[in-house]
């Protein structure tokens, strides 16, 4: 039912787009980026630094907190019970909500890559690690915003997890301790990813870690959706 | 016309139903058939079990025990073709609180993929024309009410299910909703009403049940009720001069109401029929409110 997706993404580029506290997530980091990256250039900087660093806290917290927010504020004003009766799927409101929030994140990710620097085939390979990145990101937001009750239980639980996912990769740069933990979280892989585009390798280990937080993910939010969307018994 | 079966047409029909949370049981072997047209309400007081009724009517809940069919069909086996014959007005409204009352029908109208309904001849209907940019969040009650009626009725349903639709709002919206009710069943809609209110429920119901604690305690059309429970049988007359006369309704009270009558002395007479809220308060010892 392609109408009930163009439907509800018309509907929350209506609604959302009046929503400041999203709009706010969506154009935080590429705004940071365009500034830092302009205004500060230290002569031992890695290059595209803040680029890379504002790239992969884009990814642990725009597309979770607005996705995790959007559904569960659903919930909890009652909307998607209406939606249900108008025999909208759970799976035409992902599609429909996650088509809104990956392309809008990824507006803001084209901005951060070209106020990186990136052009052309890096550019594009910038892009590539960021929408694995918001998918991911979105995945998890979406579990969720589908599993809790309302907007306040879902912002106590994203907000850790945006944290780890967000602040893990900028902290293993400094603490090797932490560098042993944080590979695991998928970020810190694409981090590593952004770090060397010009030749993007996966190691073995890389691509085992990224498929386990895949598959964990993909449970995750499965195990979310089949409970959020059924009928009470 | 002796022999002659007048079949009417069954919308609503439920069969020994029951629903429980956990130990509580909230519904208890509720029987009752509507038929096509008519505006049926649900009396009683809140946690009654009228909302568990209406979600379990329009497939939002899945009942414990029993049947029931709209239109002939289990609301659990309802799919996107027969929620288009229905309309859901719930006491929580469901709206988009930053969106406009126009975008809000306007999405409606989409998810139906219904490009027929003019949006703006619906808003002037319920005489919101004039706030059709207003974003939601900024309206009255009464307002929000008429909007989400609207909603309900924007795809010209076959039945309506009506929780509580005018709970909490002023006399002069209240009378708005009730005669957008009204205009629906001149249409021919069915509709199914919950509320607490006792007068709503006799200007507007053709047939009403009355709810208690999960069960029905009375059903039928409102003034019956009333004139089964009458147990007093009494008359009572008001008049010209001021003077208060309570009449038992007999023989001789017909040949006195005429003379009072033939001399021009009445100014008010009233037979003394308990309104429904005095039944339910003789059936369950509870009142409407309470």
């Amino acid at each position: 039912m392609t109408y009930h997706i163009k439907a509800i993404l018309w509907k929350q580029l209506k609604d959302t787009l009046k929503n400041k506290a999203i709009l706010i997530q969506f154009i935080m980091f590429p705004l940071m980026t365009i500034i830092m990256e302009k205004s500060i250039s230290l002569p031992d900087m890695p290059e595209h630094f803040f680029g890379n660093l504002f790239a992969v806290m884009y990814i642990g917290m725009a597309s979770l907190t607005s996705a995790a927010a959007i559904i569960s504020e659903e919930k909890e004003k009652n909307t998607l019970r209406v939606l249900q009766m108008c025999n909208v799927h759970a799976a035409e409101f992902l599609i429909g909500n996650a088509a809104y929030i990956i392309s809008i994140c990824m507006l803001g990710s084209l901005v951060i890559g070209c106020s990186t620097g990136y052009t052309g085939i890096t550019l594009l390979k910038f892009l590539l690690v960021m929408l694995v990145g918001h998918i991911c990101s979105f995945l998890l937001g979406a579990a969720i915003g589908t599993a809790v009750k309302n907007q306040m239980s879902a912002t106590s639980i994203t907000v850790p997890l945006m944290i780890v996912l967000a602040f893990l990769p900028m902290l293993s740069m400094f603490n090797e301790t932490i560098k042993k933990f944080s590979k695991f979280v998928f970020s810190e892989q694409l981090f590593v990813f952004m770090n060397d585009l010009s030749e993007i390798c996966i190691t073995f280990e890389s691509g085992i870690i990224m498929a386990c937080n895949a598959v964990l993910i993909l449970v995750i939010f499965l195990i979310a959706y089949q409970r959020g969307f059924k009928i009470s018994k | 016309m002796k022999g002659m079966v007048i079949k009417m047409n069954m919308v609503i029909e439920i069969k020994n139903l029951n629903h429980h949370f956990g130990d509580n049981k909230v519904l208890k072997d509720i029987n009752l058939n509507i038929t096509e047209g008519e505006i049926f309400g649900l009396l009683g007081p809140s946690g009654a079990g009228k909302t568990t009724l209406i979600n379990i009517l329009t497939g939002q809940l899945q009942a414990s025990g029993g049947n029931c069919n709209i239109m002939g069909i289990s609301p659990t086996d309802m799919t996107g073709e027969h929620y288009k014959q229905i309309g859901i007005m719930m006491d929580n409204f469901g709206l988009y609180e930053r969106m406009s009352c126009y975008d809000n029908l306007k999405f409606y109208q989409m998810l139906d993929n219904n490009e027929n309904i003019n949006i703006e001849l619906v808003l002037e209907n319920i005489n919101l024309l004039a706030a059709k940019k207003t974003p939601v969040m900024n309206l009255s009650k009464g307002m929000k009410n008429r909007l989400a009626f609207a909603r309900a009725i924007l795809r010209t349903p076959k039945v309506l299910f009506l929780d509580e639709p005018t709970s909490g709002l002023d006399p002069k919206t209240v009378e708005a909703i009730h005669e957008m009710i009204l205009a629906e069943k001149k249409r021919g809609t069915t509709v199914f009403l919950t509320t607490h209110n006792m007068y709503e429920a006799e200007k507007l119901c053709d047939n009403i049940a009355l709810l208690n604690k999960g069960k029905i305690v009375e059903y039928g059309a409102p003034q019956d009720i009333c004139r089964r429970y009458n147990h007093q049988k009494k008359i009572n007359i008001h008049l010209k001069n001021g003077r208060d006369i309570t009449l038992e309704h007999n023989k001789e009270c017909g040949v006195q109401i005429q003379t009072y009558f033939s001399n021009d002395e009445i100014e008010t007479i009233h037979s003394t029929e308990p309104n429904l809220e005095t039944i339910f308060m003789e059936l369950t010892g509870r009142r409407f409110e309470a």
